[in-house]
Order: C-alpha cells, then structure tokens, then sequence
C-alpha cells in the first residue's frame, strides 16, 4: 500500500501536496476523493507541486493525494484512428456519454482506446520465429485506409509462442514473445520519445498540392515547419488544407488552446472529408486531439506530447505521418503560467527560461528513421507547428525559439490576407532550407530545369518589388518596357501562379507536374516576350495578348487534361512570335 | 455550522490574508463582517495549510485587519437564475439595482461554468440580421458567433452596439423572423451617462421586455467587473440552453475587464506578462468569450458581442489582440471614417466574420452572396489603392478603370458604409444596394460574381 500525499496548498490548476517522498517526477498522481488527474513537475524535500488537468475549485488543504507510481502515458493500439481526444487522450466522445452532459466535468475517466472492441488479428510470424524489438508480428485491418502493425515492444526479444489468428480485444494476450505476453496494447510515456534505429537525412518533399509550398517553400517528410500568422491572415484553412492534401499515410491535428467553434468545424468536418487519394473518409487516417482554450490549461502542455507520441507510433510502423499542432504558441503559455505559480525565475516576456530547450526537444521528435525492427522499414514524422505571435510581432519568443529549430518557415501575411490573395504566404520573408534535398525528386517528378525555373521566379518576384517602389515614386511610365514586363510576369506569378483557391474542386490540388507547366507557361511568356521586345515589338501588343487569358485560366485546366496544358508553351512561342 | 476567522493578518489592495484556517477550499467565498456590523464578500483565491488569499469583491475601504470576522461559506460563487430575469437591471454582485425585490432563484448555478467538450457543440451556420450593411452584407454574424467590436476612445461604440442589440433577429430565408431571442448586456466600468444611454435605447423601443442588464459603473468597485461578465454569461446559459432562446451577450467594454484583472494580478505580485497583464490573460478572457456557442440537442444560442477600446487604437495592444485569437473575426471602427461623419464607421477591410461562409447563400441569405461580398472587398481595397495613388501623382495619373474604382470607394463609403442610426436594412435591401454599387465598374471588372448573378441582380 503506497503512502498517500496531503494537499498543503492550492493554486489555479496546481496544488503542492507533501509526504510525497516516494513519488518521481514526472509522475502521475489523482489528487483528491474526485480523483482528478495531475502530474508532478517539481519536487522539494517531501513537497510535490503537482499540475492538475482538470479544474481545481473546491480543492482544500488536507485532502489526500494518491501517487500511480506511472509516468503521464498514453495507450497505443488499434482503435486510435479516427479517434478524437482531450488533452491527455480522453476520446470526447466517451467524456460526453459518461458525463451525460454537454459540458466536462470533473474526475471521468476514459480509457484512450476502447477495451472491449474485438480487431481481427492476423499473424505474419510462425510460432517459433525469434523476434526483437519494434519487429511486427501481425496485422489488423485498423480502418480501410490504415493497416494497423502490432510490433514487439521495445525491450522485448525471444522466441514466438502462442500466437493465432483470431479476433482479440486490444488487452488480450495475442502472443508469447520469451517470457512476455504480448497484447495490441502498448503504453507509453508522452515526454519520451520513442525509439528509433537509426535517423535519416530526409530527401522526399512532402508534397501538399499547394503551389507556393511545394514549388517555393517545400517541406520534406521528416523535416519540421513553422507557420507564423496573425489573427486573420488564414492559418487555420492552410492548416487544413494540409490535412486534407498533404500525401501523408497517417495526419495527426492538435488544436492546442484554439477556439471551441473551430473545433468543432474540424470535428464535424473531416468526418465527412474524403481523402482526394483513395475516396475514403480523410478521418480513416487521421487522430484528432481536441483541447480548446477554455480547457484546463496544463492539459494544454501535455496535449503537444500526447499528440507527438500517437505519431511516433504510427510513425514505427514504418508509415508517413504528418503532425500538425495549432498553436504551439498557447503551449508555450501554458508552460508559462505553470512556470509563473511555481515561481520560477521568468525568462523572456515571462516565458520560462527553458522555453527553448522545451521547444528544440519537441520539434527533434521529428525525423525520417529506419524504425527498430528486423525489415529495416522506414517511417516519417513530419512536424508543421502553428505559433500565433501576439500583434504578427515575429521577435517575440516562441516564434523566435522555434524559428531557431525548424527549416521552414511558411510567413503569413495580414496585408495579402486583406486583399484576398490566399494562401496568404508571403513569397519575399518565407523560406525553406529544403531545396537542396528536394531538388532530385522534383527534377524527376516535375521536370528537369524545375530548380532554375524556381529560381527564376523568385528573382522576378523580388525585382517586382523592388520595381515597385520606383513605381510609387515615379510612376510606371518611368520604367523601360522590359522592366514593365518584368512586372507583368510577376503579377502573373502573384495571380495566376500563387494565388490558389482552397474552395475550388479543380484548384484547391496541384500536382508537382501541373505545377511545373503552370510555371513554365508563365516563364516562357517573360523570355519570349524580352526576345520579342528586342526585335522591336510594342510592350502594349504583347500585354494584350489573347494567350495570357489562357495562362490566367491554367489553374483551372483538370489533371486528367494534363497535355492540354503541356501545349500551352507552344502556343505562347507561336502567338508572340507571330 | 460554519466557523468565524477572526485572524486576518494583511489588506493590501484587494486581496485580505486570512491564517490559521481549516477545511478551506480553492475558490469558496468568502463573507467578511466589519466591526460596524456591515457585510463584504470575496472569493478564495490561493490556499495553503497556513493561510487563505482572499479576492474581496467590493471596495476595500473601510476593511480592517482588528474587527473583522471572515466567514467561509463553504461552497463556490453562484448566481440564482430565473425567467423573471428579464427586464430587469442588476449589479456586478447579481443584486437588483433597479429598485425592485430579489428574484426569486429557479435554480442557483456556479457562474465559473464548466468548458463545453468541443465534441458537443454545433457548428454555428444561422445568419443573424442586425439590419446593418456592413455587418450583414460583408461581416456577416451567426448564432452562436463572438465578434467583438475593437473600437477606439472617442468612437460611437455605444450607439453601434446599441442598434446592433435593438435591431438583431433571427430570419426566415421567407423574411419573416423568428421570436425567440433575448439580449444579456454587461457593462463594465462604462460611465453613467453611457449606461443611461443604454437602458434608455432598450426602454424606448420595449427591448428592455426582452434583455437582462449587468451594469457596473465606472466608480463600483473594480473587482466586481471579474465577476460580471461571468454571472451575466451564466444567466445568458440558463436562458438559451434551459429556456431554448437565442441570446445576444453585449459585453461593454472588455478593455476595463482586463485592467480589472491586472490590478488583482498586480496586487497578488504575480509575474507580468505584457505591458504587466498576467501571463493567463489569454487563458482567463477564453473562460469568458468561449462561453458563446451553440449545443447539440438544444434549443437555444449564445452570441457574443464584445466591445473593447484599443488604447491608442493599437490593435496589437495585448488586448485586442489576445482577444482576436479567441473570438471568430472582429468588428473594427475606424477614426478616419468617423471624421469623415461616417456612421457607423465600420472599417471594412481589417473587418473579419470566421464564421461567415456557413451563414450565408441560397436558403440562408442569397445565393449571391458570397460573389458580392468577394467583389465589394476587392473592389473597395482597389478604390482605396487608386484614392492613395491619385494622392502622390494626382487623380490625371489614374487609369480610367483606377478612376472609376476611387469612385466606386468614394460611394461604397458614402452609401453603403453609412446609414443612419434607425436604419434598419434587410439582407436584400443591403445586396441589391451592393449591386447598386457595383454597376459604377465596367462589367468586365466584375470577376469574383458569377455570370448568371449578374444577369439576374445587376442594375441594367
């Protein structure tokens, strides 16, 4: 029988609780005859300040504290997949049925995979095989997007015993791996990233369908971005957009401190999303963690880990994963208001000094690796944190911290959001460290000149701006009629290139290869155009141009109609020089 | 039997320090008795084995550290709710200000209220007419939403907020308009003239029959505008979820809230985030403005509309802007118009409703809607380019088509933007006077509607 901690002091969502000699930190307590769920985050002679996932009022000194002796864990099995889950992997929808309430109360507990759903599990060893670690042993149809491995859990090794097909529930024993019965159960602690072989240096772009990220600002699976935007500039239909089109295998959406509303749109609307790639429900693929801003806000810290741990599991399986967490910037508050009741030395506008550190462990979660296990299977966790920088003041430090650890930053824009250009990504302050990786795979994929086209085309847009400044000085007739052609070709870049239209059927996806003729219509356009200049003809001829209504309108040209749009540079070189 | 403390050891601000306690809990409230017999009360706000922080609710003259007797009572703070509520005026206490009896409670609910699981909200996607173009037309507002207003010291957001409360219904796609819908104003640390002002513009038209007033005054006690919002915001929940009606919050003005909020913070010598607003300011304001919504299986609706001034009309001030990470979108007035005599001075562009695309279109609003709104947002941020240009270069520098969109702008503003204070325009008045509009551009220009709109709306 464990010794029980006493409550001396209650603060917000943290209680110090002392006789707690025994307890670790890191540990999970259930604090009070309510049983609500906290975590240790400092320990002091025999005091334990404990961060409490649920609502504290009511609490008192002298209530007991009961230690678990367990670190924060979440439970990893089938089940996951279409799940949607409070901070500390509570499925909501079990929160509503046991509160029978619309609102959380207190002190549910919910098992983060449900026990007693039977999966129909089949082997793929033989009794007899000797397996390791993070080796897969079986299979379970999980949804009909998703095959579901159960591996050999790390520290595990020996020889198969026991195991059959047949239908299980995710706590029965399914086989004997040396001396350990084996379940599709898993459990794991969130603040421990799970373990890998080996890492990679990533090199396949994780391609999105949206034109100014796959063609100027790429991300690779396995790498890391940051998504920077002020309120308004259209953060959360990028975000989605990616959910929806990134080529993912498994998505992962954290709604961290976001609004109750918002949520529930996502909630309500990627059910009934269909995954472009298969016609299947997007939701067949995806978890959701849910835990809005008016939600105890230590759950808000650990949802981040939660989330991150679910990936890196799928991720073992030898899967593409994409996690998205929105915002990391209200993770970062919350860090900061524990930090603030444990009375802690504050860094940086309050933040705690650790803010870095915290971020930097975080984001390395991601990676392309070669998964434990005998196959040598590789996975990926591509991480895309949202940080929401108050008054779009990118100096301030989560921004700053996590600008420092990832390799893409996707710059939103206020300014481009109010005239209506989205996605709202600036092209002149976004970057990606990512090209050099990229570069094989779009040289195959889209076409083979693709880098320089790139490069050209950043080049025109940072002379557009550039020339603009002339211009609102000057005028535009004081600039020479290639100068203004170089304008026009930016604006059709800007327009007829970047601009993309989430709510079109056609235009909301792009494929590397439409991307690249897209581009090059628009390319040969200038270079033929600056030829057609020196042999003499008028600027105003060119610019009038029937031909540019049909480059406008290429976003719009279907997939399937993919030559139609190849024969676009052809017949731009034969009308100009006509 | 509930024990008498007399051991309060400290008063500073508004916080009381009350030792040697036993069996206290984390938020109970708290009653202290003065040795001249009067009453105050306050609310457990940080409790250890030694000793209990007490937030007083009211003004802390007259406290005193000798005479006074802290009594803890044991539960947490509640607010009785009934349906006699409306028409009624009461205090950041919940006690009647109006002259009239306590209500008699129907039910007593805990005014923190508990966070909605996301999972069983409702989307919100039902257009709400506030018979105001700007709002209606391009900002559109659903059940359900919160869209604050950010205004500026000196700007008519009173009288804006007014008219959207006397005027706001729920419509039918036929025009007629539903009945069931109540107003919660809160007002906090407004003046009296302003407070007078709304309670006359609610007994003018009888919208008074219909609103519950929360009115705390610019000298009541600053701490009772924590507890305000949150009691009016319980009240708003018992009459939409209990009583199945579509309830319009006005919470006046949020910026006194927050400096109510840091000067308990101050007091407590807590950290300071920024500009000395604590760190869980974003934390605390969703607890209030997250309280909008709608629920499955349920009748009714909050709606929220929160007005804030922006001190120095800085929107990046810490307030306006952790208030427009919460809320869905934002209202903004604009100086400019409003020297220009433009009322209401809506200014259009940084103006944004989230929650907007599920709420209008054929069944809901009209079908061409959403073109139209598309179409006046790009047209009118073009005019506004063209005036900048025809600045620096003069108006002959303007292409002929930049021409016409500085006109368009021109009487966008004139027209559109403005309206008078008992104009109340239905959604099709306000589209056909957007088509109105819109005929001033060459037809060519008009890209974001679709054709056959076109055809059926534009002025021939």
């Amino acid at each position: 029988m464990q010794k029980l901690g006493k409550i001396i002091k209650v603060s917000g969502p943290l209680v110090v609780a002392s006789g707690m000699d025994d307890a670790k930190m890191y540990d999970v307590v259930k604090v009070s005859e309510k049983k609500l769920i906290g975590e240790i985050i400092e320990l002091k002679g025999d005091k334990a300040s404990i961060q409490v996932y649920e609502e504290t009022s009511g609490l008192g000194p002298d209530e007991p504290v009961y230690p678990t002796d367990k670190p924060l864990s979440v439970e990893l099995g089938p089940g996951l997949l279409t799940s949607i889950y409070d901070g500390i992997q509570r499925p909501l929808q079990a929160i509503e049925a046991k509160a029978k309430s619309p609102y959380i109360t207190r002190g549910i507990e919910a098992n983060g995979i449900d026990r007693k759903k039977k999966w129909e599990f089949v082997p793929t060893v033989k009794n007899g095989d000797t397996v390791g670690e993070g080796d897969v042993i079986g299979e379970v149809d999980e949804t009909s997007l998703i095959k579901h491995k159960v591996m050999v859990p790390p520290g595990v090794k020996g020889k198969i015993e026991g195991i059959k097909k047949g239908e299980y529930t995710v706590e029965d024993t399914i086989a004997k791996v040396g001396s350990t019965n084996i379940s599709m159960m898993q459990i794991w602690p969130i603040r421990q990233p799970r373990p890998v072989q080996s890492q990679l240096l990533p090199t396949e772009p994780l391609l999105t369908g949206q034109r100014v990220i796959d063609a100027f600002f790429p991300v690779v699976k396995g790498g890391t971005a940051c998504v920077p935007g002020p309120f308004g500039s259209g953060k959360t239909v990028v975000q989605h957009q990616l959910a929806k089109w990134a080529d993912a295998d498994v998505i992962i959406f954290i709604g961290c401190g976001e609004r109750g509303n918002e949520m529930t749109d996502v909630l309500q609307e990627f059910p009934e999303l269909i995954d472009p790639k298969t016609g299947k429900a997007l939701m067949e693929r995806t978890v959701l963690i849910a835990n809005t801003s008016n939600m105890p806000v230590a759950a808000r810290e650990a949802s981040v880990y939660t989330g991150i741990t679910i990936a890196e599991y799928f991720r073992d399986m030898g899967y593409k994963v994409a996690l998205m967490a929105d915002s990391t910037s209200r993770w970062a508050e919350a860090l900061r208001e524990m930090s603030g009741r444990l009375e802690e030395m504050p860094g940086e506008e309050g933040y705690p000094a650790y803010l870095g550190s915290r971020t930097a462990s975080f984001y390395e979660r991601a990676g392309y690796v070669t998964c434990l296990g005998s196959d040598k299977r590789e996975g990926s966790l591509t991480v895309i944190g949202a940080v929401s920088p108050p008054g779009g003041d990118l100096s301030e430090p989560v921004t700053q911290n996590t600008l420092r650890v990832v390799k893409v930053f996707w710059g939103l824009d206020a300014q481009l959001a109010y005239r209506r250009h989205f996605p709202a990504i600036n092209w002149l302050t976004s970057y990606s460290l990512y090209y050099n990786d990229v570069n094989p795979f779009m040289k195959q994929n889209a076409g083979d000149d693709w880098p320089e086209m790139r490069t050209q085309a950043m080049d025109l847009l940072q002379q557009e701006a550039r020339l603009q400044e002339i211009v609102r000085l000057v005028g535009v007739e004081a600039l020479s009629a290639k100068e203004q052609l170089v304008l026009d070709t930016a604006k059709a870049i800007r327009e007829d290139f970047l601009h993309q239209n989430a709510f079109d059927d056609v235009d909301t996806y792009t494929s590397a290869k439409k991307m690249y003729w897209m581009l090059k219509a628009i390319l040969t356009f200038h270079h033929e155009g600056i030829k057609a200049l020196d042999a003499g003809k008028e600027l105003k001829q060119l610019i009038e141009l029937p031909i540019k209504d049909k480059i406008a309108k290429a976003k719009m040209i279907e997939e399937k109609n993919m030559s139609e749009l190849e024969k676009l540079t052809e017949q731009i070189k034969s009308e100009i020089n006509k | 039997m509930l024990k008498q403390y007399k051991t309060v050891t400290e008063i500073a601000g508004p916080l009381m320090i009350v030792e040697g306690i036993k069996d206290v809990k984390y938020e109970e409230m708290v009653e202290v008795e003065l040795s001249d017999g009067s009453k105050r009360r306050g609310r457990v706000l940080e409790i250890t084995d030694k000793h209990a922080v007490v937030q007083m609710f009211e003004d802390s003259r007259g406290l005193e550290v000798k005479g006074a007797k802290a009594t803890f009572l044991g539960k947490t703070m509640e607010v009785g709710v009934s349906k006699d509520m409306l028409g009624r005026v009461f205090d950041g206490a919940g006690t009647p200000k109006d002259g009239l009896p306590q209500i008699v409670a129907e039910k007593k609910l805990d005014i923190n209220g508990a966070p909605v699981n996301p999972y069983s909200r409702d989307y919100p996607n039902a257009f709400i007419q506030t018979g105001i173009s700007t709002i209606d037309g391009l900002n559109t507002l659903v059940r359900g939403q919160k869209l604050p207003i950010f205004s500026g010291s000196g700007l008519p957001h009173a009288e804006f907020a007014a008219q959207i409360a006397r005027q706001a219904k729920v419509v039918k796609p036929d025009g007629t308009s539903e009945g069931n819908f109540a107003v919660v104003f809160a007002a906090m640390g407004i003046t009296y003239e302003e407070s007078e002002f709304f309670i006359n513009q609610f007994k003018e038209t009888g919208a008074i029959e219909r609103a519950v007033l929360y009115v705390n005054l610019a000298n009541d006690p600053v701490i009772e505008r924590i507890t305000l919002p949150r009691i009016a915001l319980t009240t708003a929940e018992y009459l939409a979820f209990e009583l199945g009606l579509h309830v319009l919050v006005i919470l006046t003005d949020m910026t006194n809230y927050c400096e109510a909020l840091r000067e308990i913070s101050a007091a407590r010598k807590e950290i300071p985030g920024r500009r000395g607003y604590p760190g869980y300011l974003y934390t605390d304001l969703s607890t209030i403005y997250e309280r909008a919504g709608r629920l499955k299986g349920r009748q009714g609706s909050i709606t929220q509309i929160p007005v804030l001034t922006m001190p120095e009309d800085d929107k990046t001030h810490p307030i306006p802007d952790l208030t427009g990470y919460i809320t869905e979108g934002q209202i903004m007035l604009s100086r400019e118009l409003h020297r220009k005599g433009i009322y209401p001075a809506v200014d259009v562009l940084p103006s944004l409703s989230r929650l907007k695309d599920k709420g209008i279109g054929e069944g809901k609003t009209r079908d061409d809607h959403s073109g139209v709104l598309n179409q006046l947002f790009a047209a009118y941020a073009r005019g506004k380019e063209a005036k900048e240009l025809a600045v620096i270069l003069g108006e002959a520098a303007l292409s002929d088509a930049d021409k016409k969109y500085a006109q368009f702008a021109d009487e966008f503003e004139d027209k559109f933007v403005r309206q008078r204070l008992d104009e109340d325009r239905t959604i099709k008045e306000t589209l056909d006077l957007a088509w109105k509009l819109l005929a001033i551009l060459p037809k060519s220009e008009l890209k974001r509607v679709k054709e056959e709109h076109v055809e059926k709306y534009l002025p021939k």
